[in-house]
């Protein structure tokens, strides 16, 4: 499941290889996920935090403003004026008590496996074996999560409010609270107690659109002159001094650089390989060679010989 | 090397030109990926009553055929930002095609119909032990006001204890159990007491992982306080009425604490003892059907408020409070017992 593969090739490269893993899918491809960092975890715990209390808010003023419907109704008869106050109390107690609890649940059950906080920061809830989130999964972990989280903070604000609570009571809530918000951060996965009993962890969502293909000019085959990177023909020696790192920086260069970084590019290239440059098409001369050396690694690849970059040996 | 890859048919011979086997690999099968990205986006809008059946049904297709161009792809391609593309797009429609496939609404009718009862009656070994623990946690409650009197101003909490003492007369313990409240609040009163019992049972079952320790000394350090209550009550002569008093909801209450502490211990007890598994793995399997005890321990509780609100205070006598309390304990072990056998044998 995880640190044995990443010596394969294909694992990719991110900014955060602490958080890479490898989750085996049930057809048995192996397939990236990053862990969601502790910073995208807060921030989306701190916005479903905001939205829960701004629901509340919502409740609470506008039973007020029944119940200031009702006073006006009610104004003769104070006898009258108790029942539906009964239930209006009973609504606003079962809706605080849902909004807490059930909050969590009925996002984390949908398809996207993600509160609004978490869809906001671009993180999800999955199964840590690769197999299906179980309703029974996502119930353990929020259950959990209030023992973490919201029983403490009510402790605390009731103790705070209270003088005679001693300071040792608050102190014990305060590291209560602090050693579960930590948690995450003394695991490799970022798990919080409640991923942990419940076999989840949090990972990042991917969302990349299809690029171009990467050098279009080149990509046709022509036999005519028209094409300009036809132009170009490179030996197998001028082919032979770069590897898959810096193909792919070139593809990264072609796919978003500026004309500046192009130049750049083109001339460190024609340093290496001895050409002269400064012909005025730099896109059309790195498309040409791009195409060329990936043509080359990959027909390498297709016998099984891989060439990592520059400085690894080529067979 | 790829079969697929050399086959072209005619309307294809643009691609057939281009120079690069793995971009001739790609132009040949964007068509099915770009389709299943445009289904998979609908679907993570919570859009998919939207999409035709033949796009729901050849999400599955369209999904293993992805898997396989990306395992091809990886051993082929050097293209970074397609391997990439096809990285992303795997994860979001694996997610989809192995989501949680279930709505609140659909889970419940399954829980319902068995998935609870099952979950409970695979705790039973736990529930023998939280049962023991309650039972001599109350006895300990008992012995040791017995014993001093003492004792109860440690074991019972100021707000409980406001006439029931030790040493208070019969008719200001007669006067708790019977009549005394106003029916006004008792909504407010049953949502409230609701509210607090679902977080004490929350509160042992989540404390279980701690090696199942504290949720024994929870459930000892409240049954404490019963025995300690009982024992003021029967030395005025009063057992019978008390217990009536507390069966009418205590019998479903103590029920559903007594299953989250069973449920706190089953996840406890696997990571103390994981046996042949990892510490990991066993507690995330106990952790899972410890869950489904849960969120039937809080539907109990709201029963048990109901009942401690409404019922109690309506039914003003001892015989209809047992009548009441027992009748619903029946009702639960009936339940427990009977309900989702059949889907088990034709399961196994």
């Amino acid at each position: 499941m995880n640190d044995t593969a990443a010596v394969e090739p294909w694992v990719r490269r991110t900014a955060t290889p602490k958080l890479d893993r490898i989750m085996i899918s049930p057809e048995g491809v192996p397939l990236n996920v990053t862990v969601a960092a502790a910073g995208a975890r807060a921030g989306a715990l701190a916005l479903d935090i905001v939205i829960i209390l701004t629901m509340i808010t919502v409740v609470t003023i506008a039973c007020l403003l029944i119940l200031w419907g009702f006073g006006v109704a009610f104004a003769g008869s104070p006898e009258a004026f108790n029942g539906p106050l009964g239930v209006l109390a009973v609504i606003w107690i079962i809706s605080v008590f849902l909004f807490r609890n059930a909050y969590f649940l009925y996002f984390e059950l949908g398809d996207r496996a993600a509160t609004w906080g978490k869809r906001a920061v671009g993180i999800r809830v999955a199964a840590r074996d690769g197999g299906r989130l179980t309703a029974e999964a996502v119930i353990a972990r929020n259950i959990v999560r209030d023992v973490e989280l919201f029983l403490p903070l009510v402790f605390l604000m009731q103790t705070s409010t209270q003088d005679t609570a001693s300071s040792f009571t608050a102190w014990a809530g305060f590291i209560w609270v602090l050693m579960f918000l930590l948690f995450p951060l003394f695991n490799k996965d970022r798990l919080r107690g409640g991923d942990l009993i419940a076999g989840t962890w949090v990972i990042q969502n991917v969302k990349k659109g299809l690029g171009d293909i990467v050098a279009p000019t080149a990509a046709m085959q022509t036999e005519d002159e028209t094409n300009p990177a036809s132009r170009y023909e490179f030996s197998e020696e001028d082919l032979s001094v770069y590897g898959e790192y810096e193909l792919q920086t070139l593809e990264n260069v072609l796919r978003t650089g500026n004309e500046e970084a192009l130049e750049t590019v083109a001339a460190s290239i024609c340093q290496k390989i001895g050409w002269q440059p400064g012909s005025g098409d730099e896109r059309i001369f790195l498309e040409a060679y791009y195409t060329a050396l990936r043509a080359r690694l990959e027909r390498g690849m297709r016998f099984g010989k891989r060439r990592r970059d520059k400085f690894s040996r080529s067979e | 090397m790829n079969a697929d890859l050399a086959v072209q048919t005619e309307g294809d011979a643009e691609i057939s030109r281009v120079a690069l086997r793995s971009d001739r690999f790609r132009l040949e099968r964007e068509g099915d990926w770009t389709r299943l990205e445009q289904i998979v986006t609908q679907m993570e809008k919570g859009r998919s009553k939207r999409l035709s059946d033949e796009d729901v049904l050849a999400l599955p297709t369209l999904y293993r055929t992805l898997l396989s161009s990306l395992s091809i792809a990886r051993e082929n391609s050097l293209d970074a930002g397609l391997i990439d593309y096809l990285e992303g797009l795997s994860l979001r429609s694996y997610f989809l095609v192995y989501g949680t496939q279930t709505s609140l609404g659909r889970w419940l009718k399954e829980f319902f119909a068995g998935g609870w009862s099952r979950a409970v009656r695979a705790i039973q070994v736990e529930i023998w032990i939280a049962l023991f623990v309650m039972v001599a946690g109350a006895v300990v409650g008992y012995a040791l006001v017995a014993g001093d009197s003492d004792w109860f101003y440690a074991l019972v909490p100021g707000q409980f204890a406001d006439v029931r003492v030790p040493g208070a007369s019969e008719e200001a313990l007669r006067g708790t159990l019977f009549g005394s409240e106003d029916k006004e609040g008792l909504g407010i009163f049953a949502a409230y007491l609701f509210s607090n019992n679902a977080q004490v049972a929350i509160l042992a079952f989540a404390l279980g992982f701690a090696f199942a320790i504290p949720s024994i000394l929870l459930l000892i350090h409240n049954l404490a306080l019963l025995g300690a209550m009982l024992w003021v009550f029967a030395q005025r002569g009063l057992t019978v009425e008390f217990v009536g008093w507390l069966s009418i909801h205590g019998t479903t209450e103590l029920f559903a604490i007594l299953l989250a502490g069973a449920a706190g211990i089953h996840v406890g007890r696997a990571i103390a003892f994981p046996g042949d598994r990892s510490h990991l793995a066993a507690a995330s399997a106990a952790g899972k059907r410890a869950a489904l005890v849960m969120a039937g321990v809080i539907i109990m509780l709201i029963c048990a408020g109901l009942l401690e609100g409404f019922a109690r205070q309506l039914v003003d006598n001892t015989a209809g409070r047992y009548a009441v309390g027992y009748g619903i304990l029946l009702f639960w072990l009936i339940y427990f017992i009977g309900a989702g056998r059949r889907y088990r044998e034709s399961g196994s």
